[in-house]
């Protein structure tokens, strides 16, 4: 009787043993295709075995060691206000320069990774060297398959930026009541639209557009060029769309410098908005009679 | 003037035997192809669709002021048919389907038309706007498939945004400004057919053969069934999904 349970216990261990073996034999063999991911950062080559030691010792407690943003830490990040930490598996990305529905380049990457994320749990990471940034660049691509399997997008093109005038801010003023982004931001780009309260992202958590007005930063950037981007590009994998096909690169200026007056930093645009005393756009005006 | 009218009946002659040869030519295609039809049922009383509040967005609710807007997830006829039933042929091992059609899927007094559109993988299909209200289309596949999530405004007077998918997958559709928006791609491979109100279907063009034709419908999920389909005569395929 002793024997016989012995043996049982024994070949269940085997057993296990050659399972997590198998395991690891399939997983380490996914590994090797996927460690040669390489990152280029103007003339810096990022390999991805060189970001993993950095990735467990700074990354790893939010996105996890899969990847896929369920680190010890990720339970504590609530939304709307907190959200979760990206999903690397899905190679979904908010902050690109290139098209909706394409994968951000490796400058995107590092630049999301120097910049850190206003208004959440993500850091700065600009302590880090070029280098260490461009490694960790790679070995965020390893988690995705898409990244073997399809090319980044091309990048929008943002041409030169004009002068800022106040007619440019009341022609902007007329694209965000066109093209209607108070659905979501409000007439004053408080987060306050009619949309605004349920939005959700693409995993079904709730998620708050951005507030213009409380002195935060916009996630993926603050400068002209990148606010431009923001809305053009869209922020795969939240409610926010891409405006490309709608907005010409003109009226995209237009519109950058009206969404500066709803902002709490001081700017030019903001002085020039006082003097012309706009008004908030009206929800109920026909099309083209703001 | 005899000499013109000479030449006139002999060009039309030519002309009525190039379209007999060309309609005949058709129908000899069509009679090596062959095709499934059949009904899709709703066994029991269909579940009740709840209306829709569109009173967010004006525009919207003064749509849908003379006939309110309801749910769409069961839509049954008159007498117990299935409308938005995909059916496809799941073991399908032919060549893709070059269709060259291009399906529509509209964006109308707030709602989708139609709520379910099936295509074929790598088919090319529009999305368009009838409305005077900012839309955005959304659609949510799961990136691991090769199917990648896009986003995309469209404001009023948009033009159209083209697409197709890559991979067989059912893809929900939403728009974030109007929560209640949702719809279906039901990306396939190979023919397929989209049931009517009174959940009748054909797929066409399908070869001679042994088939398993698969029913999709968005609540009650799937069911399937096995047809063989000679030239010239059309296999029957009906399914029944029981009310919940």
């Amino acid at each position: 009787m002793r024997t016989k349970s012995r043996m049982v216990a024994l070949l269940g261990a085997a057993a296990l043993i050659l399972s997590t073996a198998s395991w690891a034999q399939l997983t380490q063999v996914d590994l090797q295709t996927r460690m040669g991911v390489e990152s280029h950062i103007g003339n810096i080559a990022g390999h991805a075995k060189d970001g993993a030691a950095d990735y467990r010792r700074y990354c790893v407690g939010c996105h996890g060691t899969l990847g896929d943003g369920n680190g010890e830490n990720a339970p504590y990040m609530q939304p709307p206000i907190f959200q979760q930490p990206r999903d690397f598996q899905l190679g979904v990305f908010k902050c690109r320069s290139t098209p909706t529905g394409t994968l951000p380049t490796d400058q995107d990457l590092y630049d999301a990774i120097t910049r850190g994320f206003d208004r959440s749990n993500m850091p700065q990471w600009s302590t880090f060297t070029k280098q260490q940034r461009a490694d960790l660049v790679a070995w965020v691509k390893h988690f995705s398959p898409r990244w073997t399997n399809e090319k980044p997008g091309t990048p929008i093109q943002i041409p030169p930026e004009p002068e800022v005038t106040p007619e440019r801010i009341k022609a902007g003023r007329e694209v965000f009541a066109r093209v209607q982004c108070w659905k979501c931001h409000g007439v004053q780009g408080m987060a306050n639209g009619p949309s605004a309260a349920t939005l959700a992202d693409d995993l079904g958590r709730p998620i708050q557009p951005f507030n213009f007005t409380d002195g935060t930063r916009p996630k993926c950037g603050d400068t002209d060029q990148d606010i431009y981007r923001i809305f053009m590009t869209g922020l795969d994998g939240t409610p926010m769309p891409s405006f490309a096909d709608n907005i010409k690169p003109d009226e995209a200026w237009d519109l950058v410098f009206y969404l500066r007056t709803f902002m709490s930093q001081k700017s030019k645009e903001k002085e020039m908005a006082k003097t012309l005393n706009l008004k908030p756009v009206d929800p109920n005006a026909p099309a083209g009679q703001q | 003037m005899r000499k013109h009218f000479n030449f006139a009946a002999v060009v039309s002659v030519v002309a009525l035997v190039c379209c007999g040869a060309l309609i005949l030519g058709q129908k000899v295609n069509a009679a090596g192809e062959g095709k499934i039809t059949g009904t899709v049922k709703l066994d029991g009383a269909a579940p009740h669709m709840k209306g829709i509040d569109m009173s967010k967005d004006p525009y919207c609710s003064k749509a849908h002021e003379s006939s309110p807007a309801h749910l769409e997830s069961v839509v049954a006829g008159a007498n117990g048919g299935l409308e938005n039933v995909v059916l496809y042929i799941a073991d399908w091992s032919g060549p893709a389907q070059a269709s060259t059609a291009v399906p529509v899927f509209d964006q109308k007094n707030c709602m989708y038309t139609p709520h379910v559109l099936a295509m074929d993988v790598g088919q090319t299909f529009k999305v368009t706007t009838s409305d005077q209200t900012t839309h955005n289309i959304h659609p949510l596949p799961n990136p691991m498939t090769g199917n990648i999530p896009w986003n995309q405004s469209q404001p009023p007077g948009a033009a159209p945004v083209e697409k197709s998918w890559k991979a067989p997958e059912v893809i929900p559709v939403k728009c974030n400004i109007h929560p209640w928006m949702n719809g279906w791609y039901v990306v396939v491979k190979g023919p397929y057919a989209t049931t009517d109100g009174n959940g009748n279907y054909t797929i066409e063009n399908v070869p001679p053969g042994n088939y398993t034709v698969t029913a999709w419908q968005e609540t009650y999920g799937t069911q399937t069934a096995k047809v063989t389909v000679a030239a010239g005569a059309p296999a029957k395929a009906d399914f029944t999904f029981k009310a919940k």
